[in-house]
C-alpha cells in the first residue's frame, strides 16, 4: 500500500517562515484537508507536496522513496491544481483536456475518458468551444476534468471549489470519493465546507514560527 | 520522445491558431530589410556589399521579438507549472518548445530570405551559403534566446530586457553567419564558418537547454 509522509518541513518564503515542525502521514484512500488563514502556508505545502517547491528542511517520502531523489516520477504519480486553470484561448475543451491526458500518458489521448471526465462535471456540451468563451467557473470545471480523465494515485487541490456553483462542487465531492474507493488519496485546500469522510485536518496557523522575529521588528 | 512530439504538435497547433504572431515576425523582418536601402541609398555595389549583414541583423532582430512568448505566456497560465510536474523532463519540454518556436518563426525568415537577398542586389553566388548559414545559425539563435526567455519569467517589461540580455550573445553567430556570405562574394570558400556557425549550435543544445530548464526551475519556484 502507498503512504505519502513528510517529516519536519519547514518553508521559508521570501525570508519568511511560512510553517516549521509540519509532520503528515497519509494512507491509500485517505483524504488530508489543509485550513489556515491567508498567508499560512496551505499553497506553499501543496507546492512542497507536489515537488514544485524545495522545502528549506524536512522530508517528503513516498513510501521510503524520497520524492527529491526522483522529482519526475513523483510528478507522474500526481495531479495538481493550483491557483491557474492552464486553458489555452484558441484550443477547444476537448483539445486542452485531452492535451494534459496524452502528455500523462505518454502521447496517447483517449477520447472516451476526455469526454465522461467532460460530462461528471457537466460541461460535456461545451466541447468544442474554446477557451476563450468560457466562464472563470467554466475553467475551473475544465481544469477539474483535465485530472478526472487520466488516474493518479495523488490528487492536491489547492481551493479547488473557487468559483465552482453548489452542484459542481457535490459532483467533485463525488469525484473524490470514487478516487479514495479506488485506494487514491487527496490532499485539499479549502475556505469552504466540502463533504468528505473519514478525512485528517491540519490547521496550519498552528505551525507558525511562535519565535519573534527581531530582524523583523528593526 | 513521445513527450517531445505531444508538446511539440501542441506547440505547433497553437502557433497555427495564432497564426497572426508568426506572420507579425515574418512581415517585422521584410520591414527592417525594406528599410534599409532608403537609409543608405540605393546605391546597387553598397546594397550588396552590406546585404548579408542586413538580412543577418534584421533575423536577430526579429528573433528577439519572438522569444518574449516563448515559455511568458505558459508561465503566466500556469501551464507551465503543469508540464514541470509531468513525468516528461523538463529538458525535453525545452527542447520541444523551442523546436516548434525555430519552425513557426526560424523556417519562414529562412524561406523570405533569398527573396529579400534580389531585393539588396545580392550576388546569386551568396544564396545558397546564405541560406546554409541561416539553416545552421537560426537554430542556435532559438536555443540561446530560450535562455533569456527563461530568464525574464516574471519580470515585467520582459521584452526589452531580453533584447538586452540576448543581442550580445547573438555576436558570433552574427559574426560568422556574415563572413560566410562575405566570403562566397570575395571568391573563398566558406566551408570553415558553416563547420563554426554547426559547433556552434551543437554546443547550444545542451548548454543553452540546461540553462533554460535551469532558470525555469527558479522562475517556478
Amino acid at each position: 500500500m502507498n503512504i505519502f509522509s513528510a517529516e519536519n518541513l519547514i518553508c521559508v518564503r521570501g525570508g519568511r517562515t511560512v510553517f516549521t515542525g509540519l509532520d503528515f502521514t497519509l494512507k491509500a484512500g485517505g483524504a488530508l484537508v489543509l485550513v489556515g488563514p491567508n498567508g499560512s502556508g496551505k499553497s506553499s505545502l501543496l507546492r512542497l507536496m507536489a515537488g514544485l517547491l524545495k522545502p528549506a528542511s524536512g522530508i517528503l517520502r513516498w513510501g521510503a522513496e524520497k520524492i527529491s531523489e526522483d522529482p519526475e516520477g513523483h510528478g507522474g504519480r500526481l495531479h495538481y491544481v493550483g491557483h491557474h486553470d492552464a486553458i489555452k484561448p484558441v484550443l477547444s475543451v476537448e483539445e486542452n483536456v485531452s492535451f494534459w491526458a496524452s502528455l500523462m500518458n505518454g502521447g496517447s489521448g483517449d477520447g472516451k475518458a476526455t469526454l465522461a471526465a467532460l460530462n461528471t462535471l457537466g460541461i460535456g456540451h461545451l466541447e468544442k468551444i474554446p477557451g476563450r468563451f468560457l466562464s472563470a467557473g467554466q475553467k475551473r470545471r475544465v481544469n477539474l476534468a483535465r485530472i478526472l480523465s487520466t488516474p493518479a494515485p495523488l490528487w492536491l487541490l489547492d481551493e479547488p471549489t473557487t468559483a465552482l456553483d453548489r452542484e459542481t462542487i457535490t459532483s467533485l465531492e463525488t469525484a473524490i470519493t470514487r478516487h479514495r474507493a479506488g485506494g487514491g488519496m487527496v490532499v485539499i485546500s479549502t475556505h469552504s465546507d466540502m463533504q468528505l469522510a473519514r478525512h485528517q485536518v491540519i490547521d496550519l496557523a498552528g505551525f507558525a514560527e511562535t519565535r519573534p522575529m527581531l530582524e523583523h521588528a528593526l | 520522445m513521445n513527450g517531445f512530439m505531444t508538446i511539440l504538435r501542441r506547440d505547433l497547433h497553437l502557433a497555427i491558431r495564432q497564426s497572426i504572431d508568426s506572420m507579425t515576425v515574418v512581415m517585422f523582418f521584410v520591414l527592417v530589410v525594406i528599410i534599409f536601402p532608403f537609409g543608405v541609398g540605393p546605391e546597387p555595389n553598397i546594397l550588396a556589399r552590406i546585404a548579408s549583414g542586413v538580412i543577418w541583423v534584421a533575423a536577430l532582430l526579429a528573433s528577439t521579438l519572438s522569444l518574449e512568448r516563448l515559455f511568458q505566456i505558459d508561465y503566466e497560465d500556469g501551464s507551465l507549472e503543469l508540464l514541470s510536474l509531468s513525468s516528461v523532463a523538463l529538458e525535453v519540454i525545452v527542447l520541444a518548445k523551442v523546436t516548434a518556436h525555430w519552425l513557426t518563426t526560424g523556417l519562414p525568415l529562412i524561406i523570405i530570405a533569398p527573396l529579400l537577398a534580389i531585393l539588396l542586389n545580392m550576388n546569386k553566388e551568396g544564396f545558397l551559403v546564405l541560406i546554409l548559414a541561416l539553416v545552421v545559425g537560426t537554430p542556435s539563435l532559438s536555443l540561446i534566446g530560450a535562455v533569456g526567455a527563461a530568464l525574464i519569467l516574471g519580470a515585467r517589461r520582459g521584452g526589452v530586457l531580453l533584447a538586452l540580455i540576448i543581442l550580445p550573445l547573438y555576436l558570433p553567430v552574427l559574426i560568422f553567419g556574415v563572413s560566410a556570405v562575405d566570403a562566397i562574394m570575395n571568391g573563398f570558400e566558406a566551408k570553415a564558418q558553416l563547420l563554426i556557425l554547426g559547433a556552434f549550435l551543437l554546443a547550444a543544445l545542451p548548454l543553452c537547454t540546461w540553462a533554460a530548464t535551469t532558470s525555469i526551475k527558479q522562475a517556478i519556484e
